[in-house]
């Protein structure tokens, strides 16, 4: 199970401080496990952004970890090149311990395509191998149908097509396996929502 | 990609004002009661919806928008894109929305769980019936498995039984044809002369056997999609759900369970099994038919990967079937081993080597299985191999995390190949430091100790060595131009690891399993060829996480050493004291204080070394504190008045060359604190062997002249020097009363480390004031 899927910054951002990270699309599968009953639907809001905050911002020290240690430079793709954006997209997992975040020992994987990362969070001891490939997937969905190479907002003002592809990709939070054929399916799918 | 035009919109839609938002909820409102959904109404709503989940504070939304929204959401006539967006802005606006199902959602949970539950008796009620519209049955399976892994408890045994038969159906009695497909046939064929084509396995070959998510087809059948639905979930369902599901009152249920007990479960009377048991062989089944699908080559790289995927997935589930029944575990184990055979030594199936050590250390007793050979290629040689990649070494390390106390106890080669475990961290230290941290305890065993201790050191050795692995790997030595295209510095280090002479060393830092010895002699040489690598971010983030380890260890170690380690431990910090914290030091000592005096010669070399001042002197001074606190026939009788006197002469001969009052003299490089610190252990020393006091009186007579000379006033602060001349006055006055003085320099009750010399607040200082004060009221003579 999935328990959210951001798509934040990973490049300095001029009104935030340096290591802060906008986030631009979250989705939280809920609902969210024994919190407590002691705080109103307000507080619980509030709680969660901060949470999705706080793990935009480990991913964005890892991305910047990473990138710094592969030493890579880092050839910008622009509208249409798409695959080969993602070919040459760093990735990573870890750990969200004991923090008391999402449950206990939630695991972040992410994708960072130049300046934004894809991230999703999992329960413990999830298919890793499963939602990495979903993760690419939903990422080269995200890059094609929001132009996100590109200097548009589509992110931010289309931002239901991510619903609409998360709702057939990974419902509620569900990992699927996919085969070749259900993806192309889905493709098909989606593409038509998203001439509509 | 990020652009100032996406920003400035966020700020705009952060900075709307509240009158501002109520008017565009009214104009949004007007638009969404037209008959046609417009552009302008699509836009709309795509601008509300950022609106409200710009804000960490949610935003209220009139109640008749919201409603509006609410209504657009139930109707099924309504096209998806309006109902996404509704579904969005009533989850990102405030109030929480309410939904028709509940229509006061109070904070109490078991309030909440009731509610609950009555969704869930909606979801089984769906599944119950007979459908001509598979969607909604389609998306209904993933909320039910959400909902019963959240409140695993809510379902009753009679919903857990229903679900399990129709979870059998779609996972075992899928269609086995393809899917009607729309465009199929092409313009020539009509309805009557398209056969459904069959599906095929993921290399092209016709499929013989029942249907799974490695059979393509041109297009699924609602049912298939329902087998690939239920296989996401099966392996949640099966860890959560039976054990929970609350027994009903039914006779019914009574008696599937005494059929239980007279049936065991084999594939040829599952007909007779209870729903539960009969979903757990069904499900064994579709696993083991998917362990032999993925032995085909896949034509799609897609299908590939999906095949690894299963692969570890269907390995998870026979081990959780296996845990809960353990008759299962002599089926399994014929094909886990064939899986084991067929993946061992391919380095792109590693990853499914994990679920399947976990199965073996699972289940290989119960079914007396030799498991030697599985974990001795996953310790001994995936490590060294894939060490690079991420989501491996994460596996890995959470692998050995979850099963650390087993691993200790029962694989042998586990805490051997510590040298290849932290090769994971010395690669990706930042990423990985969290989990070994908590890891360390478990790799530490007495007779590789002292090794792990110098692995540790080395980390960032370590680090710079199998980065030089990776580019020689890379990059043919005949390739200049690839290879001086890293620097000269990388550069020079790569024909360094190329070199025959240096082949030992680099052996040796890259070796895969403890034992060979604790570190090589020429260390000292691996490190000046390595040097040139220091600043690279790699190996620097390695430096970095070292002291983390290291604190780590001592805690482990000081906890259960014996003597004799104890010993051991000591003299690799006094080796190794440039890298290491002095509060180590400390804790070793207090914890085992006749370390002085079998150490003696060594603390002894290293004290009378004034070169040690200068590149370490942190730990020095601690050294110099731990002689005088310790070194004392009331903590080890074997402390002779010649030990005594040689620790005071070589201290003596250290603090005379340091203070020497010359023309020519430089500053002090060192601080004020290691000059108190000296004199007091002087001090201390002296009142142990009384005949010592007048040479120490007399060295710290000097110290003033040495505080008031030219070059130290100007590199120390008033108060420091006033500190030094006031301490070496009141160690004077004191050692006039030798009895006194043994008590008041005896060692501190509380151990405490060498204080900064002007806390007033540490016993040391305070007695001796007051010891000071009766002495001036007595005595008349002052030292000048």
């Amino acid at each position: 199970m999935v328990v959210c899927f951001l798509i934040h910054t990973v490049c300095p951002v001029s009104a935030l401080s340096a290591g802060e990270t906008r986030i631009l699309y979250a989705r939280v599968f809920g609902p969210e496990t024994g919190d407590g009953c002691d705080f109103t639907p307000e507080q619980r809001r509030l709680m969660q952004k901060e949470k999705l905050h706080v793990v935009a911002r480990q991913v964005r020290s890892a991305v910047a970890l990473s990138r710094e240690a592969s030493g890579g430079l880092c050839v910008e793709a622009v509208l249409g090149e798409e695959a080969a954006a993602l070919g040459e997209a760093d990735s990573g997992v870890f750990s969200l311990g004991n923090a008391e975040l999402f449950p206990d020992r939630s695991v972040v994987l992410w994708l960072g395509v130049q300046s934004l990362a894809f991230s999703l969070v999992c329960r413990p001891h999830e298919n890793l191998l499963l939602a990495e490939g979903t993760l690419r997937n939903i990422a080269r969905h995200c890059l094609e149908e929001l132009r996100l190479l590109g200097p548009g907002a589509e992110v931010l003002l289309k931002s239901d097509r991510v619903d609409a592809l998360l709702h057939r990709l990974l419902p509620h939070g569900q990992l699927l396996f996919f085969n070749h054929r259900f993806v192309l399916a889905l493709d098909k799918d989606i593409a038509n929502y998203v001439s509509k | 990609m990020y652009a100032a035009a996406t920003e400035s919109l966020i700020k705009q839609a952060r900075e709307i004002k509240e009158e501002e938002l109520q008017r565009f909820c009214g104009r949004i409102f007007k638009l969404l009661h037209t008959k046609d959904v417009s552009g302008d109404t699509v836009d709309s709503l795509q601008r509300l919806n950022l609106i409200v989940s710009a804000t960490k504070y949610a935003r209220e939304l009139p109640s008749d928008l919201v409603m509006k929204l609410q209504t657009l959401l139930r109707s099924s006539s309504c096209p998806e894109q309006l109902q996404v967006l509704s579904s969005s802005i009533i989850r990102e606006s405030f109030p929480p929305s309410v939904h028709s199902l509940c229509s006061d959602l109070s904070h109490d949970s078991r309030t909440s769980s009731h509610v609950a539950s009555v969704v869930l008796a909606q979801v089984s009620h769906i599944l119950e019936s007979r459908l001509s519209d598979g969607q909604i049955s389609r998306h209904a399976l993933p909320i039910l498995s959400k909902m019963s892994t959240v409140y695993p408890e809510i379902l009753t045994d009679d919903q857990v039984n229903l679900v399990s038969r129709k979870l059998v159906d779609w996972l075992r009695y899928a269609s086995m044809q393809q899917g009607a497909s729309m465009s199929s046939g092409g313009f020539f064929s009509g309805p009557r002369t398209r056969q459904p084509a069959p599906l095929t396995e993921v290399d092209g070959v016709v499929t013989g056997d029942f249907f799974t998510v490695l059979c393509l087809g041109q297009s699924y059948t609602e049912d298939q999609w329902m087998n690939m639905y239920t296989f996401s979930m099966i392996k949640s369902w099966l860890l959560h759900v039976p054990s929970y599901a609350q027994p009903c009152n039914d006779d019914r249920s009574e008696v599937d369970s005494s059929v239980m007990s007279m049936v065991s479960a084999t594939s040829s009377s599952s007909r007779l099994l209870p729903p539960k048991e009969r979903l757990r062989e069904k499900a064994f089944e579709y696993c083991q038919r998917l362990i032999e699908q993925s032995d085909r080559k896949a034509l799609k790289k897609t299908d590939t990967e999906l095949q690894k995927a299963c692969i570890v997935e269907s390995v998870s589930i026979m081990d959780i079937i296996c845990g809960e029944d353990p008759s299962y575990v002599y089926r399994a184990f014929p094909c886990i081993k064939a899986l084991y055979g067929r993946l061992n030594g391919d380095l792109a199936y590693a990853r499914a080597l994990l679920p399947i050590a976990q199965f073996y250390l699972n289940h290989s007793e119960i079914a007396a299985v030799d498991s030697e050979a599985v974990f001795c290629q996953l310790f001994s040689h995936c490590p060294a191999e894939q060490f690079n990649e991420p989501m491996l070494a994460f596996e890995f390390v959470q692998f050995c995390l979850l099963n650390a106390s087993v691993l200790q106890d029962r694989v042998a080669n586990y805490r051997q190949s510590f040298p290849n475990i932290l090769k994971f961290l010395a690669w990706n230290s930042s990423g990985l430091i969290a989990e070994f941290v908590e890891l360390l305890p478990s790799l530490i065993a007495s007779d590789t100790a002292i090794e792990l201790l110098h692995t540790i050191l080395d980390l960032p050795c370590l680090a710079a060595a199998l980065d030089l692995q990776q580019r020689s790997a890379c990059y043919q030595a005949s390739d200049r131009t690839a290879w001086d295209q890293q620097g000269a510095k990388v550069a020079a280090c790569l024909d360094a690891f190329r070199q025959p002479s240096y082949r030992g060393l680099f052996l040796y830092i890259l070796r895969p399993e403890a034992g060979t010895g604790d570190t090589i002699d020429r260390l000292k040489m691996l490190h000046e060829i390595l040097a040139d690598m220091a600043e690279s971010p790699r190996v620097v983030r390695c430096a970095q996480v070292v002291p983390v380890l290291l604190h780590v260890y001592f805690n482990t170690v000081t906890q259960k050493a014996d003597e004799k380690m104890m010993n051991q431990l000591l003299l690799v910090l006094l080796e190794r004291s440039s890298l290491v914290f002095s509060t180590h030091l400390q804790a070793l000592c207090k914890l085992h204080p006749p370390l002085i005096v079998d150490q003696s010669r060594e603390i002894l070399e290293f004290a009378s070394s004034p070169a040690n001042i200068y590149s370490k002197e942190d730990f020095y001074t601690h050294v110099v504190w731990v002689i005088g606190e310790y070194l004392s026939v009331s903590y080890d009788p074997r402390c002779t008045v010649e030990l005594i006197t040689s620790f005071f002469e070589s201290l003596e001969a250290v603090l005379f060359e340091i203070t020497q009052v010359r023309q020519s003299a430089s500053p002090p490089s060192f601080s004020p604190r290691l000059i108190t610190v000296l004199m007091t252990t002087l001090a201390k020393l002296a009142t142990r062997s009384q005949d010592l006091i007048p040479r120490v009186s007399l060295c710290l007579s000097k110290m003033r002249t040495f505080a008031r000379s030219a070059p130290v006033m100007t590199c120390y602060s008033e108060e420091d020097t006033e500190e030094i001349i006031t301490r070496a006055h009141e160690l004077i006055n004191l050692l006039k009363l030798p009895n006194v003085a043994q008590f008041v320099l005896a060692p501190s009750a509380g151990g405490d480390g060498p204080r900064w010399h002007r806390d007033t607040n540490a016993s040391l200082p305070q007695g001796m004031r007051a010891v000071s004060g009766l002495l001036h009221r007595h005595s008349s003579s002052l030292p000048t």
